[in-house]
Parts: structure tokens; C-alpha cells; sequence
């Protein structure tokens, strides 16, 4: 017995405990979306995927898929709003596209593109972040972290290592990592876990692999996000390298 | 400065570590106890907490990092933290903070050189009736003047414990100034249990029901509903039959008495003068949804209160009125346990009061599914304001009609008013829902009232031509705030004031809101400091429905309320600040070049744009 909800007008199946977000990325729909990736427990705090179910706003992440929902996603309106939360995000951090190793494969820049962005808008903050270069393989630049805890979630339910943390709160979030020294340096982190192919910016990387492949010939250098994850995410769980 | 070391660090927190158990939710009671007695959370004790619990060193840091009166840097050993309220501002915080900064030497924000002292801001502690306040190692301090500053700073310098200072400084008064039937009424202990358990469990939320009686936290929901929820849950998890109670699994009562809302001061008054009314209204729920176990979260700025509470719930167990088969009913066990926390208002939200409870960050949780089915380990869990649990204890003892004969139809009973601001009687009043604003400003003195802010910042902006308007959920819903500014005061500061408490205790979980607020914050920093232009206000509004639209939670929900309230309501307020401008930078390009200007001495035309 199939249930079905309406995207945009078109109707949409889904079997109980999806999401609106699962089913959406199961019928090749893209809803915008940073800290979501389907090979992890939603986590609903980019906002970018919110939807109006019946009127109201909701994160179609986390909110269950519920028969006969009327959501509304690609709206003049929505993309408007998902647009001034990229904005945000850019302002919040420092941002170095034209410069950052991940230009091309990052979706942060991706949804940007996506929706149109063509400035930051509000005053940047020029945050002091620690950058953390501690470790012979791996660099955590803080600057363009989101916040996203996808790196939290995979190196806890994925590597088992719980290596990721949040500390602080409001605009003082930081990303801590779990050692006594505070470095990536002195924790049990390997180039190959799984937390170092999730993170949708470049804030994780791998050392030595940056430009390997040249900016130009990138995944969202041809492909908008939209096309890209619609047709792989389901495939592939969103592993941009 | 160094960051201290201490190798001792297993034997000095073996006492803590031993009273607590190794028992990951007893996260946070751990860490308030580490710094009272190191003033602050070393990196060792984080490691050490974190091999005793058996969780990652990360998470340790993570909720050390997220409270507010919880430091992973040195603190100082005396840390003195002026309440910021804008009532607080009104009755000169600001100037007595400085005041006694320049006593002490210290900077605001920073330790002292010789780690003795430390003074910053901190938001509303919930004395508004009696500010200025301030906390000193988080236990409360009132009505601050220039005279008990200099004592303050006399005891700091000569290093005398805080436990031995003089209790006049931490005294703390009720201000009850009207009583109804909630304050009023003698209520003798055990009276609404024994009342409840003659009637029957199920005939008693059918009372609650009739009484119609709404939550007093805020947001108004039925109680009624809710403890049915909570307690079909398990019944459907389970499939047994609604309404059976004895031999149920897990479910919880909560007591939110985090009150952190500005403004808001009557759950300390209930909790210092009527805990057995309280307490006995959670006895009465646990019963009603077959819980065994309820828990008081108490805000850490009201920790002062935990012996005299703690003593409440000793006496109430000797008496047989918690603990095992009350009142000689069998099956009937519940009891309480009171968690402290530890400076943030996003803990008062429900589901991140749930996470605060389990030893967590106060994040607020996704829902579905809701507190009432999977609330503080996942099990059903009804969660209540103070005031709530008192009122129910009254219609265990008084039945539903008796409570619905009061209030109006939709807002049934009476509210109590935390009155502060502008007013010849500041305190707490409590009236029969339906009374309007201009009643309370007569009763209370505020009779240049000019506005009033109902239900704290988060709730609504009331201008003279409304004064009409009544405290009901039909119309001025309200959690209980009552700030009254009078002519002369400047609406703009109001606002300002409240952004700043917004961005500071967002949790920062989602996007609209961790950064929203504070870019909210920073326009109106860019406004107060006389750079704002017309472009600024469209930002302000245009923020103001993103925060709204987009945010995760009810802070969020809330946050632009005071600014766009006051950009309708006294839009003067932020027009006389402005540049008649069309654009202006946030900085002042001319003061830039002052240091300047005084390295080399110059300040002629030249050395000026
Ligand atoms: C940011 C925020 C802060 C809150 N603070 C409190 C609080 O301090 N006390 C309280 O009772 N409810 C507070 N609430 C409302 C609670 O989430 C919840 O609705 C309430 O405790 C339910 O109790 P009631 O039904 O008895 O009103 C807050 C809500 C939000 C969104
Ligand atoms: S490092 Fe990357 S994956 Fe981790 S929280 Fe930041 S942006 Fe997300
Ligand atoms: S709205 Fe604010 S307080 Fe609520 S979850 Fe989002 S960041 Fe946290
Ligand atoms: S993808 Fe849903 S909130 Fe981030």
C-alpha cells in the first residue's frame, strides 16, 4: 500500500518513517539542503530545506512524510529566504572561493550558485578561527565551517571515534575536536575516515589531494547541485571528491 | 595568562566524582560543582570527567562551553556578574558596574591580573523588583547601591568566603502585593493528593479538563491534553488500556522553573513561598500520568533556593507525601529530584530543558515526535510551568468548576503578574485572567506609563492607546512579565537592550537564528551609536521575518518580536537616531585615525577627512 504526499503539485510516494526530505530525494526532487545527507540521522539546523506543509514552515529533514501533505518547495518565496540563509552562512565565516581547494566540489558555493547568490549581502563578521594543521594528513580550517555536525555524526555513528564537537553556543559555536590539546594533531582521526568525505565545505580536507582534479572541471562546474544531487545523492550518499 | 595546571586533578574531583556516580546525565551538576571549587573547568578536569563518565572528552567541552556560568577559561575567584535587564538598566546597572570595575581595577569582561576577581554582565537574574542585582559565584545579590558595592569590593579584597559575607546583601523579598485564589487561600499539605486519590485518578483529569486550565509557561496549552498524552503514550507503546494506572514503565514529571524569560520573577516567589503547592500539584500529575519519577529543573541564577527547597522535599517525605505508597496508597511512589542549571534561558524550551536534564547541550530537539511521548530518556514526559503545577494542585483540592468560575472563557483561573519597570509598587499581583493593563498600571503605580512590555522580550509591546487591551489568551497571551516604561524613557533602548540578550543566548544550532540575532544585534549597535540609516530599519524588518519564518525554535520564533513591535508602535524612537542618509558605513572613518593622529602628535585640518 503506497502513500503519497504532493511536492510542488506533484505527488510523491513514501513509505512510513521517510521524511518529506527522503521522499523528495527518492523521486529525484531536490529541496536545497547543506547538513543533510541521507547516509545520516537528520540533524535540521542549515534550515535550507524548509518547505511550507500546509501553510506552516518546516524542515523537510526531519519532518516526517504524512499522507495527503501539500508542500510547497521550489516557491519564488522559499528560494528567497534559503537564499539570505546562504548569505548568512557566507557572512558568518570566512569564505575564500576563488582560492579554496574545495571550489567546484563544495556544496556551501553550489547552493549558492544555485539560488542565485550574487553577493553576501550583509557585512561580513571577519571571525578570528583557528585553523588546524596539526595533523600530517588532514587540515581542519575553521574558518568555513557551518556547523553542519555531519563531520560530528559520521565520526561518531560511522568511525567511532566521536573525534568532532561542538562547544560554545550562539554566534560562539566552535568546532572542538577530542583531544587534551585541543589539535587534530594529538586525536585518532585517519585521512580515510568517513567524517573526511562528508563535510559540505571546505573546512575538512585531505592534505595533498587539493586541485587534483582542476577547477573547471568540477562536479558543480557542469552540473548545478540541483542536477548533480538529485541524480547521484541517492546513489552515491553525497560523497563529492 | 597561563592556564593553571593540576596534576592533583583525579584527587581534587574524586568528592564531586563520588557524589554524582558515574552517571553521564549528572554532566552538568558535575561541572557546577568543578567550578565552585576551582572557579573555572581546566582542560584536566575535562579529561578527567570524561574517562570517569565514559564519554568523549568533546562533549565534556561541548556543555562546558554551552552554559553560561560555566567557564573553560580562568574566572577568577570572585566572579561578579551584573543582571542586565533593561529594568536592571533603567535603575543604573551599567553605571554601577563601572562603578565598581574602577573600585576593584578590574576591566569588564576580563580576570584580574592576580585571578582574584572577574565582572561581566550577565542576563536578567530575576530580581527586577528589587535590582540592580548581580550574582557573586552565582548566588543573588539585590538592590545594589554605590554603598553596598563598596562593602562588596571591601569582602572581595580581603578575601572572605562568599558563605561568610553578610546575609543582607543576598536578602530576597516576595513583593506580593494583590492575592486571588491561587496566593491567597491557606492550602494545608496533602490536602490535593488526599483529594485525588478519593476521587480517582481518572475523575481528577476530568476535573483538570473542566477547569480548562492552560499552561502557564507561555504558550497556553491545555494541561489537561497533555497529561493525557503523556500518558496514552506508553499505553499505546505498551497497548494497554488508557487511564490504567500501577505497574506502568517510565514516564516523567518536569517542573520548568527555569525562568528565564526577563522580566519574569513569580515562579521564584511560588518556589520560595509555596514549593508545597508546587510540589504537590507535581505529585498530583505524576499520579494522573502514572509517573514515578519528577524532577524540578531550577535555573542556576535562583540557586540560592536549593537547600530551602531541598529541605521542602525532606519534610514533604517524612510526612509521606513523596517517596514510597503516599499517603499509604499503594503503588503509589513518586518523587522529586532538583537539577540546577547553569545559566541559559534556551533551556526553559522543553525539549532543551529535556536535553539540559539528560547532562546535555540546551539544544532544542526536532519534533516530532514531542516531549510527551519521547521527552527525558525517550520516555514520556509532561513537562509544566511552576505556576501550572500550582494551579493544578489547587483544582486537586477545589475540583474544575470552582477554578473555572474565574478568568474568562478561554482563560480560565487566575495569573500571576511579575511587575518591574516604571512603577511606584513593583512585585508580584496576582489577578483573575480578563483584567486589562490600564487596571494593573492603577493598582501598581505606573501612572506615566507610556508602554509596556508583556511577557518579557520574546512577548508583546503594548503602547498607551492599548491600554485597553486585557491579559488573556484571547488577547495579550502572557508567560507572566510585566515591564512598565514610563514617558521619558527611550523605546529605542528597550529594543536594543533585548537584542543583545537574544544573540547571547541563542544556542546556535540553526542558521536564521545563530546568525540572525546577531546581525540584529549588530545593525542596532551601528543605529545606538548614531550611523544608522533608513536602509538599517528595512533590514531590521526584513531580518525580522526570517528569524520568524526560518528559526528552529521559539527563541528564534521570537527574537525579532521587541524590534519590530517597537519599529510599528514608536517608530519616532528609531527615526530620531537615524542619518538622514541613504547609506552610511558602521565605522566612523574620521575616528579611525585617532590613534593615529596621537602617535604623531597632529591634529590639525590636515590630520582630519
Ligand atoms: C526560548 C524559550 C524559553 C522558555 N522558557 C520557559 C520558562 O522559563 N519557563 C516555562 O515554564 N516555560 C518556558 N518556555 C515554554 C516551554 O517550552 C513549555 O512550553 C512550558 O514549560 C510548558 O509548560 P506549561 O504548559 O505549563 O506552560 C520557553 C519556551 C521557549 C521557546
Ligand atoms: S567541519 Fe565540515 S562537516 Fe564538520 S561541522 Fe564544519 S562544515 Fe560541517
Ligand atoms: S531558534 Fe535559536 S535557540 Fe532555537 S534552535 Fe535555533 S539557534 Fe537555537
Ligand atoms: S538540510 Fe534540513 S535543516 Fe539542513
Amino acid at each position: 500500500m503506497s502513500k503519497t504526499i504532493s511536492i510542488d503539485g506533484q505527488a510523491v510516494a513514501f513509505s512510513d518513517g521517510q521524511t518529506i526530505m527522503d521522499a523528495a530525494l527518492a523521486a529525484g526532487i531536490y529541496i536545497p539542503h547543506l547538513c543533510h545527507n541521507p547516509e545520516f540521522k537528520p540533524h535540521g539546523s542549515c534550515k535550507l530545506c524548509t518547505v511550507k506543509v500546509n501553510g506552516r514552515n518546516v524542515a523537510s529533514c526531519t519532518m516526517p512524510a504524512v499522507e495527503g501533505q501539500e508542500v510547497l518547495s521550489d516557491t519564488g518565496e522559499l528560494n528567497a529566504e534559503r537564499l539570505v540563509l546562504t548569505q548568512m552562512l557566507f557572512v558568518e565565516g570566512n569564505h575564500l572561493c576563488p582560492g579554496c581547494e574545495k571550489s567546484g566540489n563544495c556544496q556551501l558555493q553550489a547552493v549558492a550558485y544555485y539560488l542565485g547568490m550574487m553577493s553576501p549581502h550583509f557585512n561580513h563578521f571577519y571571525p578570528q578561527r583557528e585553523v588546524d594543521a596539526s595533523h600530517p594528513d588532514v587540515l581542519l580550517d575553521r574558518n568555513r565551517c557551518i556547523y553542519c555536525e555531519l563531520c560530528v555524526r559520521a565520526s561518531r555513528d560511522v568511525d567511532g571515534k566521536s573525534v568532532f564537537g561542538l562547544s560554545g553556543r550562539g554566534i560562539g559555536t566552535t568546532l572542538v575536536v577530542n583531544s587534551t590539546s585541543g589539535r587534530l594533531g594529538d586525536t585518532s582521526i585517519a585521512a580515510t575516515d568517513k567524517a573526511m568525505q562528508v563535510c559540505p565545505t571546505g573546512a575538512l580536507l585531505v592534505k595533498r589531494r587539493g586541485f587534483a582534479v582542476p577547477i573547471g572541471d568540477r562536479i558543480y562546474d557542469h552540473l548545478s547541485i540541483k542536477d548533480h544531487l538529485s541524480i547521484k545523492e541517492v546513489q552515491t550518499g553525497g560523497d563529492h571528491e | 595568562m597561563e592556564p593553571c595546571e593540576f596534576p592533583d586533578i583525579e584527587q581534587r574531583l574524586s568528592p564531586v566524582l563520588q557524589r554524582h556516580g558515574a552517571d553521564a546525565s549528572r554532566l552538568l551538576q558535575i561541572l557546577r560543582d568543578v567550578q565552585d571549587t576551582l572557579h573555572f573547568i581546566p582542560p584536566e578536569a575535562v579529561t578527567c570527567i570524561s574517562s570517569h563518565l565514559g564519554i568523549p572528552r568533546d562533549s565534556v567541552e561541548g556543555v562546558a562551553g554551552f552554559y553560561s556560568f560555566l567557564s573553560l577559561q580562568p574566572a577568577g575567584e570572585y566572579r561578579v556578574l551584573f543582571s542586565d535587564n533593561i529594568t536592571d538598566n533603567m535603575l543604573g546597572n551599567r553605571e554601577l558596574m563601572q562603578y565598581f570595575c574602577n573600585k576593584l581595577w578590574v576591566e569588564q569582561g576580563r580576570v584580574s591580573e592576580d585571578n582574584l576577581v572577574s565582572v561581566d554582565t550577565t542576563s536578567c537574574t530575576g530580581m527586577c523588583d528589587q535590582g540592580p542585582a548581580a550574582l557573586v559565584n552565582g548566588w543573588a545579590l539585590t538592590n545594589l547601591d554605590q554603598n553596598r558595592l563598596d562593602l562588596i569590593a571591601e569582602l572581595i579584597r580581603s578575601r572572605k568566603p562568599v558563605a561568610d559575607w553578610p546575609p543582607m546583601l543576598f536578602e530576597v523579598v516576595d513583593n506580593i502585593r494583590r492575592k486571588d485564589t491561587l496566593l491567597g487561600d491557606a492550602f494545608e499539605s496533602g490536602s490535593a493528593i488526599r483529594a485525588t486519590l478519593t476521587r480517582g485518578t481518572r475523575e481528577t483529569l476530568a476535573e483538570v479538563d473542566k477547569a480548562n486550565l492552560r499552561g502557564r509557561g507561555g504558550a497556553g496549552f491545555k494541561t489537561a491534553s497533555k497529561w493525557t498524552f503523556c500518558h496514552a503514550a506508553v499505553a499505546e507503546e505498551e497497548g494497554s488500556v488508557i487511564c490504567d494506572i500501577g505497574g506502568n514503565p517510565e514516564r516523567f514529571i518536569v517542573c520548568n522553573a527555569d525562568e528565564g524569560e526577563p522580566g519574569t520573577f513569580k515562579d521564584r516567589v511560588l518556589l520560595t513561598s509555596y514549593a508545597d503547592l508546587v510540589f504537590e500539584g507535581m505529585t498530583i500529575g505524576a499520579r494522573v500520568v502514572g509517573a514515578s519519577k519528577g524532577f524540578l529543573y531550577l535555573r542556576g541564577e535562583y540557586r540560592y533556593l536549593l537547600e530551602p527547597l531541598e529541605a521542602v522535599l525532606k519534610r514533604r517525605r517524612e510526612a509521606g507525601l513523596l517517596g514510597d505508597n503516599i499517603l499509604g496508597e499503594a503503588g503509589f511512589s513518586f518523587d522529586i529530584e532538583i537539577h540546577l542549571g547553569a545559566g541559559a534561558y534556551i533551556c526553559g524550551e522543553e525539549s532543551a530543558l529535556i536535553e539540559s536534564l539528560e547532562g546535555k547541550r540546551g539544544r532544542p530537539r526536532n519534533r516530532p515526535p514531542f516531549p510527551v511521548t519521547h521527552g527525558y530518556k525517550g520516555r514520556p514526559t509532561v513537562v509544566d510551568n511552576v505556576e501550572t503545577f500550582a494551579a493544578a494542585a489547587k483544582i486537586g483540592l477545589h475540583g474544575g468548576e470552582w477554578f473555572a468560575a474565574q478568568g474568562t472563557p478561554q482563560s480560565t483561573g487566575t495569573k500571576l503578574l511579575s511587575i518591574s519597570g516604571d512603577v511606584s509598587r513593583p512585585g508580584i499581583y496576582e489577578y483573575p485572567f480578563g483584567v486589562t493593563v490600564e487596571q494593573i498600571l492603577r493598582d501598581c503605580g505606573g501612572d506615566d506609563a507610556h508602554a509596556v512590555q508583556i511577557s518579557g522580550p520574546s512577548g508583546t509591546l503594548v503602547s498607551w492607546q492599548e491600554f485597553g487591551r486585557r491579559i488573556a489568551f484571547e488577547d495579550l497571551p502572557t508567560a507572566g512579565a510585566f515591564m512598565v516604561f514610563h514617558r521619558k524613557r527611550e523605546m529605542f533602548a528597550a529594543a536594543h537592550n533585548f537584542t543583545h540578550f537574544f544573540a547571547h543566548e541563542s544556542c546556535g544550532f540553526c542558521t536564521p537564528c545563530r546568525v540572525g540575532t546577531e546581525l540584529q544585534k549588530k545593525i542596532m549597535d551601528k543605529i545606538a551609536g548614531g550611523h544608522g540609516t533608513p536602509a538599517d530599519l528595512e533590514e531590521l524588518k526584513h531580518l525580522g521575518g526570517i528569524l520568524g519564518s526560518m528559526s528552529h525554535c521559539g527563541l528564534g520564533h521570537s527574537a525579532a518580536n521587541p524590534v519590530l513591535d517597537t519599529l510599528k508602535k514608536f517608530p519616532g524612537t528609531f527615526e530620531r537616531k537615524l542619518k538622514a542618509l541613504a547609506f552610511e558605513p558602521a565605522f566612523d572613518l574620521d575616528g579611525a585615525l585617532e590613534t593615529a593622529r596621537k602617535i604623531t602628535g597632529r591634529d590639525d585640518e590636515w590630520a582630519h577627512l
